[in-house]
């Protein structure tokens, strides 16, 4: 079995054995006398037409209380016998306090690094022996603790994870290998275009104050500063059950349940984030890109070029959600979408191209996206020009039919697996939608017409106002950059870009 | 007419019998190693061209997989055509007789569908998944491609899929860092004719040669539905289906039989040390040996020790390099299993101010210690333990790279028992610490390895570059579309 990011599991090959179970599955058709008439061709000339779209009926929501108030989401999912546990947080990045910039990325990567009667090695052993997984995460605004067992597992588990949330130790020691190791990491980034590419594009659109402008892992400044004292106290202050879901997907039913969360997580005292005196988390204003220009990142000898195109965009709690899903489809969102055909299928630019909007509680970027080839990148710009043009013109009842149903009748496919669901889940606590919104979706993603898709084309895109991030050979892709005439272009170093490297001091 | 005759037909209700066995098991607070045999019912059938299918019913999500796994990859190559079978693949999603260039995804998504593929030094698979409604369109589309691709090809064609991926090999190989390590490793574990000795992804040379007149012949020789598996799993009617199967499949005349590939031996009879420049900050090694085939005996053992050396904290080599000196930023170890032999990688990444010697000093140590005595039963258990589980999460999801269809075909591929799932997971129950050691004694000798030091370019401006050695294949990756 393989296990090596990138390489892909399912491997097989000629074994004898399939090819004799082949030739004895043939030759047995033969000789009864089955199989062999010829076929009659069937009628190609137009592909099948297809029948009504199935119903999605996604088992119902079921939400109670323990009995210290933490929220409990349950949807049961009985076709394999795992569960799938999240600790949603209202915990994020948004938070981190000036000249700490990592904080709440680096509490969430010290939660299992000694937790209740456990250290960090004794927990990472209790749960890989359990077969069972437990990561945490923490982006901009949420911080998530996962746990994926198997159901004969959930019981010791599910102690495993309540110490990790309710009860980390924080020892000072786990702190500094962390440290280095998340300064390394930082270091490492260096070497990765489409890191520098993030880091730079995020930076350009909001700004270095801004809390979407810095990665959530931080700063080096910031990894520097984090003391075991700021990790207590963040964590006392934001992990309370009133500041916190709990979301459960799988086989397990309600009855069965509720005994067990009452029994690891009934006891977490502490009320909500507000009786703690912690701010609301609102994100700052940041500035809209007013006029494009382009900023080239010299990496040389590199033999593709990374290119992010965009602007600031909308909440996710915006009216337009379901247009802009859509018109977002019909541009870069799909394998037909404009910008993939036209860079990578027409013009053979690219492996693919994409586009996107990131939807976070305050506005997040939309950026459209792709590696090309360095020899070809200026001609890429302008056909990512020529697209971000063309979405405010007309879009086709065909290109929004077919937009739609993609978006609409592939939707069930979001909830096979337990984990899947829960995340889905997920975005109903942290932006506290009605337990209808997935029932309703396929309506909603119907209902969007092709005034919608233009409207919301021309309110959120703009080709004349956007930022342009190049992280290319600046020796062959300066100068036909520059003579696209596209706005200003700034040329930096990687070092320029990213900051000096950070210092790792070697233990 | 009932042309297709049923072979087999699998009664073990998967989902009832692990479900109840679970509950028994959580109730007397047993391990999972005592719950029910994880089966995936299906029915096998084959048409008279050949072409096998394999049926599975899942109503969970209305939504089915349909996976095609063709028996060719980047090991059927001819020299000088290298990365051809990928080439390939890509240019089956270009349009066929009855479907128009483009119409492919585009009638896909229309019903809200998705598809990819992928190709590996073995076989090529593609995945369309579907809602239910739209299973037939999916049928469609594969036959068409199956029995009419050369009807709509065209050179204008091949060269549009060749420039898609060579950017495919710049994104993921060229301008990634290490990125060059695997397709150097391949070339030095294996002979020069050996299938595994050039990377699937193919050289930029042999990509720029490729032509019309080669995607003709390699469809005739290697794309008849004699050479194919069906897989269709999710929310079907398995009699409705295999009628569907037929109306689309059964004029699809056979092809030729393609015979096995007959491998020259592939022995590294002495250590062998290369050294690689690349655009990185941070040396890393890559220590790799020969070792046997998937689901040869020693396979399993292998990842096992893979597990026992660098899955998760508690792992011998984790805990030294990175948990207790911390001289090390990263290490995994893998065994990546194919059909004709495979390859076992430690891989290491030396901290700031730290160098490869200091690495592979600890890593020789660890060897040697596993060498000398067996691992505890419980770093066994735990390994097993993480494999029990893995099982289970590979039955969730019917479609895709990975899901039960995709399974079903690896599996009648690889072993002829397209539900092999828990003769497969039995090969993990039943290793003890003994057998572990009997592994690494037997494969990971170290006096029969390539050790491959990635390291920082001297010169800031120059592109990855090789003191020694030469650039070859990716043995362990698959190409996806």
């Amino acid at each position: 079995m393989s296990t090596l990011a990138g390489a892909f599991t399912a491997r097989g090959g000629h074994s004898p054995v399939v090819g004799a179970s082949a030739v004895v599955a043939f030759l047995a058709a033969a000789l009864l006398g089955v199989a062999t008439l010829p076929a009659q061709a069937p009628d190609r000339s137009e592909p099948p037409e297809l029948g009504p779209p199935p119903d999605f009926d996604l088992p119902p929501i079921q939400r109670f209380h323990l009995s210290n108030g933490l929220e409990v989401m349950l949807l049961e999912k009985h076709q394999v016998p795992l569960v799938q546990i999240h600790l949603v947080v209202d915990a994020g990045s948004i938070r981190d306090p000036e000249g700490k910039k990592g904080l709440a990325s680096m509490a969430a990567a010290m939660l299992d690094e000694g937790a209740g009667e456990r250290d960090a090695l004794a927990l990472a052993d209790a749960i890989d022996y359990l077969g069972a997984d437990l990561g945490i995460s923490a982006g901009e605004h949420t911080t998530v603790v996962r746990l994926h067992t198997p159901l004969a597992r959930l019981d010791p588990a599910l102690e495993i994870m309540a110490d990790i949330a309710l009860r980390p130790t924080f020892p000072a020691e786990e702190l500094e290998r962390q440290r280095i190791e998340r300064l390394t990491t930082l270091l490492q980034w260096r070497d990765e275009p489409r890191a520098i590419a993030a880091v730079a594009f995020a930076e350009t659109l909001y700004g270095e104050i801004h809390p979407y402008g810095v990665p959530a892992i931080g700063t080096a400044e910031g990894l520097q500063s984090i003391t075991p004292e700021d990790l207590s106290d963040y964590h006392a202050a934001h992990f309370r059950p009133g500041n916190a879901t709990l979301i459960v997907v799988g086989d397990v039913t309600g009855g069965t349940l509720s005994p067990l969360l009452e029994a690891a997580f009934g006891a977490w005292n502490g009320g909500s984030v507000t009786a703690a005196g912690l701010p609301a988390a609102g994100v700052p204003p940041a500035e809209q890109v007013e006029a494009r220009h382009v900023t080239l990142i010299d990496k040389p000898g590199a033999a593709q070029s990374e290119i992010r195109i965009g602007r600031i965009g909308v909440p996710r709690l915006t009216d337009d959600y379901y247009s802009i899903l859509v018109m977002n489809t019909i541009l870069g969102g799909s394998f037909t979408s404009r910008l993939n055909q036209n860079l990578r299928e027409d013009k053979g630019y690219s492996y693919g191209a994409f586009s996107a909007f990131d939807f976070r509680p305050g506005p997040g970027p939309f950026l459209a996206a792709a590696a090309v080839q360095t020899e070809v990148t200026a001609e890429a710009l302008t056909e990512f020009m020529r697209e971000l043009t063309g979405i405010l013109e007309a879009v086709t009842e065909t290109e929004l039919e077919r937009a739609r149903n993609y978006l609409a009748l592939g939707f069930p496919q979001e909830f096979q697996t337990v984990a899947g669901t829960a995340g889905m889940l997920g975005e109903l606590a942290v932006y506290d939608l009605p337990d209808d919104t997935f029932d309703r979706y396929i309506e909603r993603v119907q209902a969007v017409t092709v005034a919608d898709v233009q409207r919301v084309a021309r309110q959120y895109l703009d080709p004349e106002k956007v930022a342009i991030i190049v992280v290319g050979d600046r020796e062959v892709v300066e100068a036909p950059i520059r003579a696209l005439d596209l706005g200003p272009v700034e040329v930096r170093t990687i070092e320029e870009a990213l900051g000096p490297p950070p210092v790792v001091s070697v233990p | 007419m009932q042309r297709v005759l049923t072979i087999f037909l699998a009664l073990f209700g998967l989902s009832t019998a692990v479900r109840e066995a679970a509950a028994q098991a959580e109730a007397q607070g047993i391990a999972p190693a005592e719950m029910a045999p994880i089966r995936v019912p299906y029915t096998w059938h084959v048409l008279p061209n050949g072409l096998t299918v394999l049926l599975h019913e899942d109503p969970t999500t209305p939504t089915v997989g349909v996976n095609v796994w063709y028996h060719v990859g980047s090991g059927n190559e001819d020299p000088g055509r290298t990365g051809f079978a990928h080439l390939f693949e890509h240019i089956m999603f270009e349009g066929s007789g009855h479907v128009p260039e483009g119409m492919f995804d585009q009638w896909l998504e229309a019903a809200g569908g998705d598809t990819n593929g992928s190709t590996n030094t073995d076989r090529t698979n593609y995945w369309v998944n579907v809602p239910s409604n739209a299973l037939e369109l999916a049928l469609f589309l594969e036959s068409d491609r199956m029995g009419y691709l050369l009807e709509a090809m065209s050179p204008a064609k091949v060269d549009g899929q060749r420039d898609v991926v060579k950017n495919e090999r710049r994104q993921s190989y060229e301008n990634r860092p290490y990125g060059m390590a695997f397709l150097t490793l391949g070339e030095n574990l294996y002979p020069p004719e050996h299938p595994y000795h050039w990377p699937t992804i193919g050289s930029m040379e042999d990509l720029s040669a490729a032509s019309y007149e080669d995607v003709v012949g390699f469809f005739g020789r290697y794309y008849g539905p004699s050479n194919a598996s069906l897989a269709i799993a999710g929310d079907i009617d398995s009699e409705e289906t295999i009628g569907l199967v037929e109306k689309w499949f059964g004029e699809i005349p056979a092809g030729e039989p393609v015979p096995p590939i007959d491998p020259p031996a592939a022995v590294v009879s002495a250590e062998k040390r290369l050294t690689l420049e690349d655009r990185v900050q941070l040396p890393r090694m890559y220590m790799c040996w020969l070792t046997p085939a998937h689901f040869a005996p020693g396979d399993a053992a292998l990842d096992v020790v893979a597990n026992v050396l660098a899955g998760g904290k508690n792992s011998r080599l984790y805990k030294r390099l990175v948990y207790d000196l911390q001289i090390a930023q990263d290490v995994s170890a893998g065994q990546f299993s194919s059909a004709l032999s495979s390859e076992f990688c430690v891989i290491t990444t030396a901290r700031s101010g730290h160098t490869l010697e200091e690495l592979e000093r600890v890593v020789q140590e660890e060897l040697d210690r596993l060498e000398a005595e067996p691992p505890t039963e419980r770093e066994v258990e735990r390994a097993v333990h993480q494999y029990e589980a893995s099982f289970l999460d590979r039955l969730e999801r019917v479609g895709g790279f990975g899901g039960k269809a995709d399974q079903l075909n690896a599996y009648f591929f690889a072993t002829g028992n397209p539900d092999y799932f828990q003769e497969d997971l039995a090969r993990y129950r039943a290793l003890d610490p003994s057998d572990i050691q009997a592994a690494l004694r037997s494969h990971l000798q170290d006096d029969a390895r390539v050790i491959l030091n990635v390291v920082p370019a001297t010169t800031e401006d120059e592109a990855p570059e090789e003191l020694t050695g030469a650039v070859g294949p990716a043995t362990t990756g698959s190409e996806a579309r």
